[in-house]
């Protein structure tokens, strides 16, 4: 596998996943979706909600991201993220009470474009996924 | 001398004693397995984000509008301290380390004239703080309710940290917590986070190129709050890592002494009964001769 590099997603309690025959990985990037494939220029950027895909050899793993920041440098991506879920492994439950708490946050009304950017984006895929 | 009755009592109450420090001994090694592994594997995380916010720090040259919770109020003359402490006792040195440090901290602040403000996380810290500190303390909060330590806590801590930032409440943020090297050495220490100190010698030479999306100083903004929440939760990590092993060999000891304790007792209590009979033997003895 000449053409695959390595994969790290950690959040606060543990190293969440760890791979090293990605092909692709696409994140949902602040400013639009990002593919990144080996050889990458070095980036630092941050995500917003929305889901991360990842190639390996001819599998496609699916998984939600509330937010975070990716790193790539040298061959290796690191997603630093405080919320990452399984898409496979997602509830209903869990997905209408996420919704909800995005629906809170909303209810502020002096939140700034960002945030609410943010808890719109956040509905919008969480209802997709529903 | 204690008569035997009072020996004998004393004995099962120090036994006793001992089989609760010995169970104490064993949930708390069962607690610390867990503890260090999740402080273990919460290392990660906190390491590659203080890299990257190095790596975009070493971005920024405009010191003027760089974020101010990388660079700093501008001023300090508010303090504010967060000492992390326990929300149970009997873990030997554990609350008191943190306190001693954090106290010679406080004196030093005092003593230059600045003005302090203390928030105690755990309601054990707030326990010994009040006493001295009291009109100082601005908050205190517990987590008795959590079973386990979690990132949602640590967040609602970084925030309100934040946003007291944000009001210029203070200017500069420390926290004091309890590093877990192993099961009989934690060393208290203290972190400055707002503004964040970023250390010289970290910093390799070889300056990656990055590229940014967005620009540098958005990213920052967004990334330094939550650095501060997951600093904060690597405190918490290793703090309840250092809880359950101070506990551990305070209450190994608590054991052992206890031992100790009934052994030193039991020997006493056999004397003062060996004596009891040899002294009738005695009389009988006596009283027979007599005849």
């Amino acid at each position: 596998m000449s053409d695959s590099f390595n994969l790290e997603i950690i959040n606060p309690e543990k190293l969440f996943l760890s791979l090293d025959n990605v092909s692709e990985v696409v994140v949902p990037a602040f400013e639009g979706d990002m593919g990144i494939l080996k050889d990458h220029i070095s980036i630092i950027s941050f995500l917003k909600p929305g889901i991360v895909k990842i190639f390996t050899g001819n599998e496609v793993k699916e998984l939600y991201i509330e937010d975070g920041i990716i790193e790539f440098s040298e061959n290796s991506l690191s997603i630093l993220t405080s919320r990452i879920i399984d898409i496979k492994e997602i509830k209903k439950d869990d997905l209408s009470s996420m919704i909800n708490e995005a629906n809170e946050v909303l209810k502020d009304e002096n939140l700034d474009d960002q945030k609410r950017f943010i808890a719109n984006q956040k509905i919008d895929i969480l209802s997709r996924l529903n | 001398m204690a008569s035997l009755d009072d020996l004998k009592k004393r004995i099962t109450s120090v036994k006793s004693t001992q089989k609760i420090t010995k169970a104490m001994k064993m949930v708390a090694a069962a607690k610390l397995r867990k503890a260090q592994e999740s402080a273990e594997k919460g290392r990660p995380y906190s390491e590659k984000m203080h890299n990257i916010i190095l790596n975009l720090s070493k971005n920024i040259n405009d010191e003027e509008n760089a974020p101010k919770l990388l660079v700093g109020s501008g001023k300090d003359n508010v303090y504010l301290c967060v000492v992390m402490t326990s929300d149970r006792g009997l873990c030997g040195g554990f609350n008191s380390n943190i306190t001693k440090k954090a106290k010679s901290y406080f004196k030093k602040i005092l003593d230059s004239g600045k003005e302090l403000k203390i928030v105690t996380v755990g309601s054990k810290g707030f326990d010994q703080l009040k006493r001295a500190y009291k009109e100082y303390i601005i908050e205190n909060i517990s987590f008795k309710e959590s079973k386990n330590v979690n990132y949602f806590d640590a967040n609602k801590v970084g925030k309100m940290i934040i946003e007291k930032f944000e009001k210029e409440e203070f200017d500069v943020c420390t926290i004091f917590f309890n590093k877990f090297k192993n099961v009989i050495t934690q060393i208290p220490q203290e972190q400055q986070i707002i503004p964040l100190k970023s250390d010289k010698s970290d910093v390799k030479n070889d300056v990656m190129n990055y590229e940014f999306e967005p620009e540098e100083d958005e990213i920052l903004n967004n990334l330094l709050p939550k650095n501060i929440s997951t600093q904060i939760f690597k405190a918490m990590l290793e703090n309840s890592a250092s809880e359950q092993g101070s506990r551990m060999s305070a209450m190994d000891n608590a054991t052992r002494n206890a031992g100790e304790m009934v052994e030193k007792l039991t020997i006493e209590y056999n004397r003062s009964r060996q004596a009891a009979i040899t002294k009738e033997l005695i009389e009988i003895i006596s009283g027979a001769e007599s005849l």
